[in-house]
């Protein structure tokens, strides 16, 4: 799988950049090769699989598809923002570099899609409150500078860091899937994110995909599990849908 | 923005004075023939050793440099302690390196505090978000300690706005606040620190991350007239209160410099710069039109407006840059000793006229969107030129890469008197950087980042190491360097032969073998920060190093070849030394390797506020 983008690159080994279809994380082999290849996360590299295809428009479908599905799962997605579909799909990309400081590397993609007239899906940005109980100031988030609800987690804790957060597992989100493990942080005096939708409900942070959650987010409040306790019916509906 | 200044910490001379006890005779038994510089001989005082203490705080005080004062501090007791007594500037390198209370119970009349935390990687998102950096505990202890403070220098720190709140009380006197790359607070606690710091000079706000709470900030200065001389919040992504503004710098009769952001429009630019033409640094905010002025509406005359501003000699901004009006400059060009494009888009047709008169130019910092003609159009002109700064407009691994080695060639032909670079590309060669090494002898910091990894020369194919080696071996005040691009263990074995001056190195996606970290570790004597990441160096290359970490300032290692067993080895034979290994948690097929390892000589030991993520060995 030849995937040359840009000159004499005889040396360099493609193999951990190398993008194929498939499941994220899987086939690649941890053998060590004599050319320089450490062993570390790849972040991107493992969560978008994209065949690397430089046949233009049909690739770039793939590419749109792909990154849809991949950021449910793994959720190390740099700033660098996913190419321009007019431009050949791109090769992963490596949490941190180049290492530009991601408030210029912010800065330029915002400016890049504002000059280009683009905007991604219709609005610029998606901005909400933030609250948190107990604490004396609310925040704003957009929302859009996030891919995941993982990065989201890591930015609350940031803005509200003098507090604890609940663990609410590896991915940032609740675990929907265990009725009991939800009831438990439910009953805990951890926080959890709430947030109201478009039509005025309160509901938990993490029940639907992460997009859709852009979508129909109005504000964010982080309240303690004990208190989110009226809004576990209806996470429980949800648990049980999926059972 | 300054480099780094590698000394060590205060702290360092705890260590090595306690030996000195034993050594030295007593100075404070009254003997004249002690070790003071005083020359008070015969004379029999009725407290001699008060007559020399009081002697030596008046000569320790002129003692500014930190180096100086380390030393001095070295000699005896007396001088320890008259040293401690008389330091008013703190710097701290490391926050972790010492706690608040071993630092405030042995400097007693700080007024002003430089803080450091987190290591520079956290800066590309290396680093998890709740890592630590906290400066909550140090404004206690200087709250208490403290009260006069003036001066607040943090770097990477973590800084919220109850803290914010709690030095805007504590501190009548306070003068300076500076924030660089700091992050957890937001316009609530600028408003603390405008509303109740009354003798605030300075507020600079540099490259952090500062959330937008919808507090009014501006309003929050106090109404009467301002000694306010330099207000910087070009980072500061919210819309502000532009009248209010207007009002602050019309009661600002000192104010030298301002950086707006981009909030803040070229016609709003123009108010403030007819009433402010006394300033000396000026951030031009967006540099385009609001969205409500019509076109062929009667426009402000920039130009004058910026004929008018006689001594401005720093000029930034331009963050959503209409390049049509990039002309209005033309009248301070001339005097322009620092420029900072680095937000604007433009091409090299678009800079050349602006840069043609920059004879006085020292520093500049640009997009690549210029292009090799566009450097070529700097290097014709700016032979004043020391510092230089070329970001990438696309930072990917992929893109067209409009700067190249024809670039960096070009700078060094014509800027000869170049003291520091840095420089991403996509292309470049061995002979461009090798003609650098020569051209431009006084080299004191060179950064040059190939953003494909494991790049070669693109003319020859060869690695890059011959284009290293001659920076280290050619510029001899060397004490910066990061390399990047395709390189062999043998770039190592240059840095270590010939880096004998190099204090700081970054290194990714580089090397064979332990062999080059080795050469490193036992080649540069002055080594004070090393980071590496996604490098083959094993336990075996972090052994060889026991020798020196003690005298370095931190170690960071991520995605390497390290494992637990090495990193307890460290831990065990270097007790000062405080080993955190960063695993994440949703890596499991890392085997057996160390995510990351980041280490820094400390008095306390382990920290007690880390993360869960986060393991002290």
């Amino acid at each position: 799988m030849a995937c040359v983008l840009g000159g004499a690159d005889g040396d360099l080994n493609y193999e951990e950049t190398e993008l194929c279809l498939g499941l994220p994380g899987g086939g690649k082999s941890e053998v060590e090769t004599t050319t320089p290849k450490a062993p570390g996360k790849r972040g991107f590299a493992e969560t978008v699989d994209l065949k690397l295809n430089l046949q233009g428009k049909d690739a770039v479908m793939d590419l749109n598809d792909n990154i849809k599905n991949a950021s449910k799962d793994k959720n190390h997605l740099p700033a660098a923002t996913v190419k321009d579909p007019a431009k050949p799909p791109a090769k992963a990309q490596v949490v941190g570099w180049p290492p530009v400081r991601c408030y210029r590397k912010n800065i330029m993609a915002q400016k890049n899609t504002s000059e280009v007239g683009e905007k991604a899906s219709g609005n610029s940005a998606a901005f909400v409150k933030v609250c948190m109980d107990g604490a004396p100031y609310l925040r704003k988030v957009d929302l859009k500078m996030y891919k995941s609800y993982q990065e989201l987690s890591d930015a609350l804790a940031k803005m509200f860091s003098s507090f604890t957060m609940g663990n609410y597992g590896a991915q940032g989100m609740i675990d929907f899937m265990n009725g009991s493990k939800l009831m438990d942080l439910l009953n805990s005096s951890e926080y959890v994110p709430t947030y109201e939708d478009k039509d005025g409900d309160w509901m938990l942070v993490g029940d639907v995909p992460w997009e859709m959650f852009v979508e129909s987010c109005k504000r964010l409040r982080i309240m303690k599990g004990s208190e989110a306790i009226g809004l576990a019916p209806r996470a429980m509906e949800k648990c049980k849908s999926r059972t | 923005m300054s480099e780094d200044d590698d000394r060590s910490p205060p702290s360092d001379s705890v260590t090595t004075t306690d030996s000195c006890f034993s050594k030295t005779q007593t100075c404070t038994s009254g003997s004249t023939s002690g070790s003071g510089p005083s020359s008070v001989p015969e004379f029999q005082a009725p407290y001699p050793d008060q007559v020399l203490e009081n002697v030596l705080e008046n000569v320790l005080c002129f003692l500014t440099s930190r180096r100086d004062r380390n030393a001095a501090s070295l000699v005896c007791r007396s001088w320890y302690r008259v040293e401690a007594l008389t330091r008013s500037e703190l710097f701290i390198g490391n926050c972790y390196a010492l706690s608040p209370r071993r630092a405030t119970s042995r400097f007693t009349r700080i007024r002003s505090v430089t803080l450091k935390g987190k290591p520079r990687f956290a800066d590309f998102n290396l680093m998890p978000p709740t890592w630590g950096a906290y400066f909550a505990p140090w404004v206690s202890a200087m709250a208490k300690a403290y009260p006069w403070l003036e001066k607040l220098h943090l770097k990477r720190m973590t800084v919220t706005d109850d803290d914010l709140a709690l030095l805007a009380e504590s501190f009548s006197g306070f003068k300076e606040l500076v924030l660089v790359c700091c992050d957890g607070f937001g316009t609530s606690g600028l408003a603390y620190v405008a509303s109740k710091c009354r003798q605030l000079r300075v507020l600079d706000l540099i490259e952090s991350e500062v959330s937008d709470d919808e507090v009014d900030w501006i309003s929050c200065f106090p109404e009467s007239e301002m000694c306010l001389e330099s207000l910087i919040f070009d980072c500061v992504d919210c819309p502000i209160n532009f009248d209010a503004l207007e009002r602050l710098v019309a009661r600002s009769p000192s104010l030298r410099k301002l950086r707006l952001n981009r909030s803040v429009s070229i016609g709003q630019l123009h108010r403030l710069m007819v009433r402010a033409p006394q300033l000396t640094h000026l951030g031009t905010g967006s540099f385009r039109p609001s969205e409500d002025v019509a076109h062929g509406e009667q426009e402000p005359d920039y130009v004058s407006a910026f004929a008018a501003c006689e001594s401005l000699v720093c000029l930034s901004g331009f963050r959503e840059i209409v390049p049509d009006y990039l002309p209005a400059i033309y009248p301070v060009c001339a005097n322009l000793t620092s420029l900072n494009l680095s937000y604007a888009n433009i091409t090299a047709e678009q800079l050349r006229p602006i840069i043609r008169n920059c004879h006085k130019l020292q520093i500049l910092w640009v997009l690549d969107s210029i292009c090799d003609e566009g450097l070529q159009a700097v290097a014709a002109t700016c032979k004043e030129l020391h510092e230089l700064r070329v970001f990438p407009i696309d930072a990917c691994e992929d893109s067209e890469g409009p700067v190249s080695e024809v670039g960096l060639q070009a700078i060094s032909e014509g800027c000869r008197k170049l003291q520091s670079i840095l420089y991403f590309c996509q292309r470049m060669t061995n002979a461009a950087v090798i003609a650098m090494s020569k051209n431009c002898p006084d080299l004191v910091v060179f950064r040059l980042c190939i953003m494909g990894r494991h790049r070669p020369d693109h003319v020859t194919g060869e690695p890059m190491d011959e284009g290293f080696g001659a920076i280290v071996m050619n510029c001899k005040n060397l004490t910066r360097l990061a390399v990047s691009g395709l390189l062999t263990d043998r770039a190592f074995s240059y840095i270590g032969r010939y880096g004998k001056t190099v204090r700081t190195l970054s290194v990714a996606f580089a090397g064979d073998s332990d062999m080059g970290l080795n050469y490193v570790l036992e080649g540069c004597p002055r080594l004070q920060k090393l980071e590496i990441r996604d490098s083959p160096f094993g336990d075996a290359a972090l052994l060889s190093g026991l020798h020196h970490y003690y005298n370095m300032r931190f170690l960071w290692m991520s995605s390497c070849k390290l494992t637990s067993g090495g990193c307890q080895q460290i831990a065990r034979a270097l007790p000062r030394l405080v080993v955190e290994v960063i695993n994440d948690e949703a890596d499991e097929d890392m085997g057996n390797f160390v995510d990351k390892l980041y280490m820094y000589r400390s008095l306390e030991g382990p920290r007690d506020d880390a993360p869960k993520v986060v393991s002290i060995l």
